[in-house]
């Protein structure tokens, strides 16, 4: 039997044995949720500060002018006399297409997301819970190809794209990204579902179920926390790339171009005015942050937690 | 108009499209198939789509560049292994290499290490949320804005002047000098490149163990700390084991971006003092010396140096399966 | 209850086969619904936009300006984009070379681009991916139009391949007029002897520029090179015929150390102050330094980010060393060529050579235009930068641009090494000369 959470996993609510008494470490879970240690405050507390500190100093950064950054450490500006200004973000935002390349990038993202996740959950599932040849070796030359530096695949696929005619798409980068996203997907996957407990399975095809059955009815919602973690590193990856969409977008249809690009070129070509590029960075980060916000919830515990395990 | 209408038919026709062709399979499969057969059949109709994605993208370029490192710079004739000859004798690749290993080791073990911290011990807070956004953030930070957050955390100027680096003007706050943090002292300035690896990439681990850890079950660690374990013992015996198989493909992943990693690298040094890594090698002689062969000869290199990392994979799930 | 029920299944024969059978009847239906969405799908991809006479009115465009100088080249084609109606589509990139290598292997390439200099020109051209320029511009015109140096940068076989559409002097010395007030000294010893003063060296150097950190130096060194030893030791050392470790060249870079030796703040300063902040000493209180070698652009940073105000900075050029090769001096300039036969790329290039366009992009500042007719500049210091460009005696593009990538890149990161460790020259000029035994083979 499970103690039912709630969708954050640290709401205890009661919890009961089979035989309908509640059980002795519920209370006990209560007051260590409510009273952890002091020392794994200062951990944790200590930690948030270090790693706040460098993006907060963007974050100042970004509302300063451009000769105070070189002038002074961000910390000053905190103190009379305040010089702040919108400056560096109003440059950023009326910036010319960055309205368009947004979007752009939200059409690349989304379907390079979703394509990678699906194709993988398939592959993974097969190769955790069925059997063939070499299927370990096969697995292993998959993940290997995790290692692959992306730019020594760039002319081959590139020429492939110019060959069939779709360089400068959405849908090369689309199918671009998959290829590359998948490594990474189906080991993950294929971890996690391994991980899933036999009996379930056992039992379902018991009952007759087929693997396709199994997959969408059982596997599938078992693993929604790793779909999850999954969605968040790809949508990141590719909302963040600027290489792949540069190449197999940028020579022939420059108005698909994604946020990454338009950003990058804030910057003339000497390296100067790298002001902007601190107004730029937050601009861009919003959207990804608030995908992983949405999808925290996924992350809860006792979806597997009812399964007999260990 | 005419975009969003394709990308919003791909969203939901691409799924459908693979789903379909799972289940139409499976039907053809029952129908037609004779049941003994089916089992072998079947695992490779579901492996078909993601194979025909690597082998596109990966796999014919990998063959590609296996082939180019053996011809010359324009790749128009064969060198035999004169490539690889030239990598492991240049002055620079010894170096190189040595960085790698660092970058291999101690990015490993700080994202790992951090990542499992900070997943176990922010289950138990009740700001869990907070502490795992603030953890994730330099993760969704692009690498061009983490060069320019940590150009201004490593800032150094001339010692006497004000300092505007972050790290300086604190040391400069408690009356220390100035430490020209990526460039001196060798080779110790690494290890201020690795950490910025470092602070991006724990979030990622910290992500994916913290929902392995979720999927321990709430009341096995109950009750053995109601048996009176205490909780390095709960850590020791319960959790570590059962989250040992996630940590192993966190750990194989970041030993691969380690080694691949040369964004950081590249940004912030271009590998000058004594910071030169693989990949960036790999990068200078494909684009800035325009040497294909010896470009697709490092790419090679990185690859084979990945074998032993994959045969411990490879250990594991035979392991893992005769438990199962 | 089993698990399998938990999770919404049931258990139980009769029931579980009609369920079975109404779920295969659905998947039949699913499947059909999907095949009609699949095609949906190789529909919707396969109608792209309607590219035909489209395509033909606009003309793509990749180089690396980015920034300021991105809306100076977007100000610069308005009125042709006005006049012919056609659109230019252009991408500001500092992966220029990435994009323009993988393009040339693969054959996508935009219709016009940034070249990153000479050699690649030189590659390209040879190639056959960047198009010969005789048929499109009138070449009489241009070669009696532009300052002769620029025609011959550009020309590749004999045939002009490529055209600069913006350019910098180099070798000129910048002081603080509040500082510095004496007349300007008019011989290299003469400079190297002035008492700093108030500031604190007579020197600064800023060598940090990320990926390309070292080049200011390396123009320091050209500029010693041409003006000790003159063009023919200069051209030959370019084309890589003359070794790194002659007398020459070693002279030039041991000049060089001199200087190193007298700036502000010492070989940590050096190497991790980025370029375009290394004029800022000038202007503290006190100065850190007298005099700060830069090309042209660098009053653009004077203002951003040194806060200074036009007033308050000045430049007098490198003097002459040697008499023999008096009156010399060294430029860059941004080289643009053509990968594509469309016609309104064509005209394009042609507008972008005349006077009138040049002149748009010089009234935004930060440019000197390799056109003779073009005379007015927005500020008394570009004026004589200019100036000085067309009446040079003899003049030279800068070295590194000239040099294939693999010997430039390891000429930056020598004066990198140089100014960590300025008793290793002589290690350092023999690794040159090893990279340039490999690196001028094509």
């Amino acid at each position: 039997m499970t103690a039912p959470t709630g969708p954050l996993g640290d709401q205890p609510a009661a919890v009961v044995t089979a035989g309908g008494r509640p059980l002795a470490g519920a209370t006990t879970a209560r007051r260590r949720r409510f009273g952890s240690h002091w020392l794994i405050h200062i951990v944790v507390l200590s930690l948030m500060v270090l790693w706040i500190v460098p993006t907060l100093g963007l974050l100042i950064n970004s509302f300063r002018p451009a000769a105070e950054v070189s002038a002074s450490p961000w910390p000053s500006a905190l103190f009379p006399p305040w010089d702040f200004t919108l400056a560096n973000y109003e440059r950023v935002l009326t910036r010319d297409n960055l309205g368009d390349a947004f979007i752009n990038s939200l059409f690349i993202t989304i379907p390079a997301t979703i394509i990678p996740i699906v194709v993988a959950a398939f592959a993974a599932y097969a190769f955790a819970w069925m059997n063939f040849p070499y299927k370990n070796v096969l697995f292993v030359v998959v993940v290997g190809l995790l290692v692959i530096p992306l730019q020594s695949t760039l002319i081959p696929v590139l020429r492939l794209f110019a060959a069939t005619g779709i360089a400068g798409e959405f849908l090369a980068v689309w199918l671009a990204h998959t290829g590359y996203g998948l490594p990474f997907a189906i080991y993950l996957l294929r971890n996690y579902m391994g991980g899933l407990p036999k009996e379930v399975f056992e039992s379902a095809s018991i009952d007759g179920a087929g693997p396709a059955t199994a997959f969408f009815r059982l596997a599938l919602p078992m693993s929604v926390p790793v779909l999850a973690s999954l969605a968040i590193f790809q949508f990141l990856f590719v909302w963040n790339d600027l290489l792949v969409s540069l190449i197999y977008i940028g020579g022939a249809r420059s108005e698909n171009l994604p946020l990454t690009v338009v950003v990058a070129s804030l910057v003339s070509s000497l390296g100067g005015e790298t002001h902007f590029l601190t107004a730029a960075a937050f601009v861009t980060m919003i959207l990804p942050l608030i995908v992983f916000f949405s999808l925290q919830r996924y992350f809860v515990r006792g979806i597997t937690g009812g399964a007999v395990k260990g | 108009m005419n975009d969003l209408l394709t990308a919003a038919i791909v969203v939901i026709g691409v799924p459908a499209v693979l789903v379909g062709y799972i289940v139409g399979a499976e039907l053809i499969l029952t129908r037609l198939v004779p049941e003994r057969r089916q089992g072998r059949v079947r695992p490779w109709l579901w492996i078909a789509p993601a194979l025909a994605f690597l082998t596109v993208f990966l796999i014919y370029p990998t063959i590609n560049t296996l082939i180019l490192s053996f011809q010359d710079r324009a790749s128009r004739s064969f060198v035999g292994l004169a490539n690889y000859e030239y990598f492991f004798t240049s002055s620079g690749t010894l170096e190189a290499l040595r960085n790698s290993l660092f970058w291999v080791v101690f990015m490993t073990l700080g994202v790992v290490g951090l990542g499992l911290l900070i997943a176990i011990l922010v289950d138990r807070v009740r700001y869990e949320s907070i502490a795992k956004s603030v953890i994730f953030v330099p993760l969704a930070i692009s690498f061009v804005a983490a060069g320019v957050i940590w150009s201004f955390m490593y800032l150094y100027r001339t010692p006497g002047t004000p300092q505007v680096g972050t790290l300086n003007a604190a040391l400069d706050v408690i009356n220390l000098g100035p430490v020209n943090w990526t460039q001196e002292p060798q080779p110790f300035n690494n290890l201020s490149l690795i950490f910025i690896g470092i602070w991006m990439w724990t979030g990622f681990a910290m992500v994916i163990l913290s929902a392995g850890l979720k999927g321990i079950s709430a009341e096995l660690l109950e009750a053995s700390r109601v048996d009176g374990a205490n909780e390095w013992q709960v850590f020791r015996n319960i959790i570590l084991p059962l989250l040992m198989p996630t940590i192993f493909v966190v750990g194989t992943t970041i030993v691969i971006t380690a080694l691949k990693s040369f964004d950081i690298v590249f940004t912030v040094t271009n590998g000058n003092h004594g910071t030169d890594v693989i990949a960036r090698r790999m990068w200078a002689e494909m684009f800035t010396n325009g040497h294909f062969g010896r470009a697709s000869a490092v790419a090679i290199v990185l690859l084979l140096t990945i074998i032993p990392f994959m045969a411990l994979n490879i250990k594991r799930f035979r392991e893992q399966e005769a438990v199962r | 209850m089993s698990i399998s029920a938990r999770r919404g299944f049931t258990a139980r024969d009769g029931t579980e086969k009609e369920e079975a059978m109404q779920s295969r009847m659905s998947n039949w239906r699913q499947v059909g619904a999907l095949a009609v969405l699949g095609v949906l799908v190789a529909a919707a991809c396969t109608t792209g936009t309607d590219q035909g006479a489209a395509a033909d009115k606009e003309v793509s465009v990749i180089a690396t300006w980015g920034g300021a100088e991105q809306e100076s080249f977007l100000a610069m084609v308005k009125p042709w984009e006005d006049r012919t109606g056609n659109t230019v589509k252009y991408t500001g990139t500092r992966g220029l070379g990435t994009v323009l290598t993988t393009g040339v292997a693969s054959g996508i390439l935009p219709d016009l681009a940034g070249l990153p200099g000479p050699g690649e020109m030189r590659e390209f051209a040879r190639g056959g991916s960047l198009k010969a320029l005789d048929e499109v511009l009138d070449i009489a015109a241009y070669k009696a139009d532009t300052a002769p140096a620029f025609v011959e940068l550009g020309t590749v076989d004999g045939k002009v391949h490529g055209v600069f559409i913006k350019s910098a002097l180099k070798g000129l010395i910048w002081y603080n007029t509040g500082v510095f007030t004496a007349e300007a000294p008019t011989t290299w010893e003469a400079v190297m002897g002035t008492d700093p003063g108030t500031a604190d060296s007579l020197w600064c150097i800023g060598l940090e520029s990320g990926a390309d950190s070292g080049w200011p130096g390396t123009d320091w060194v050209e500029d010693f090179v041409l003006r000790v030893s003159g063009p023919d030791v200069y051209d030959n050392w370019v084309a890589g015929t003359q070794k790194w470790s002659t007398p020459e060249i070693k002279a030039a870079f041991e000049e060089y150390g001199k200087v190193m030796a007298v700036t502000f703040g010492g070989p940590s300063t050096i190497n991790s102050t980025k370029f375009d902040d290394g004029g800022n000493p000038l202007f503290t209180d006190p100065p850190g330094c007298l005099f700060h070698h830069q090309a042209s652009f660098i009053t653009e940073f004077f203002q951003k980010q040194g806060g200074a105000t036009a007033e308050q900075y000045d430049f007098f050029p490198m003097p002459d060393i040697n008499p023999a090769y008096a009156g010399a001096f060294t430029g860059s300039g941004d080289l643009f060529g053509l990968f594509s036969d469309k016609p309104a790329a064509q005209d394009l290039l042609k507008y972008l050579v005349t006077p009138e366009a040049q002149q748009i992009w010089v009234d935004r500042g930060g440019a000197i235009s390799g056109n003779l007719k073009v005379t007015t500049y927005p500020d008394e210091v570009l004026q004589r930068s200019a100036q000085t460009l067309a009446e040079a005696k003899i003049f030279r593009f800068d070295g590194g641009d000239l040099m294939p990538n693999q010997m430039k890149a390891a000429f930056f990161t020598a004066m990198v090494d140089y100014a960590a460790t300025p008793g290793d020259l002589d290690s350092i000029l023999a690794e040159l000369d090893t990279v340039q035994e490999s690196a001028y083979a094509q």
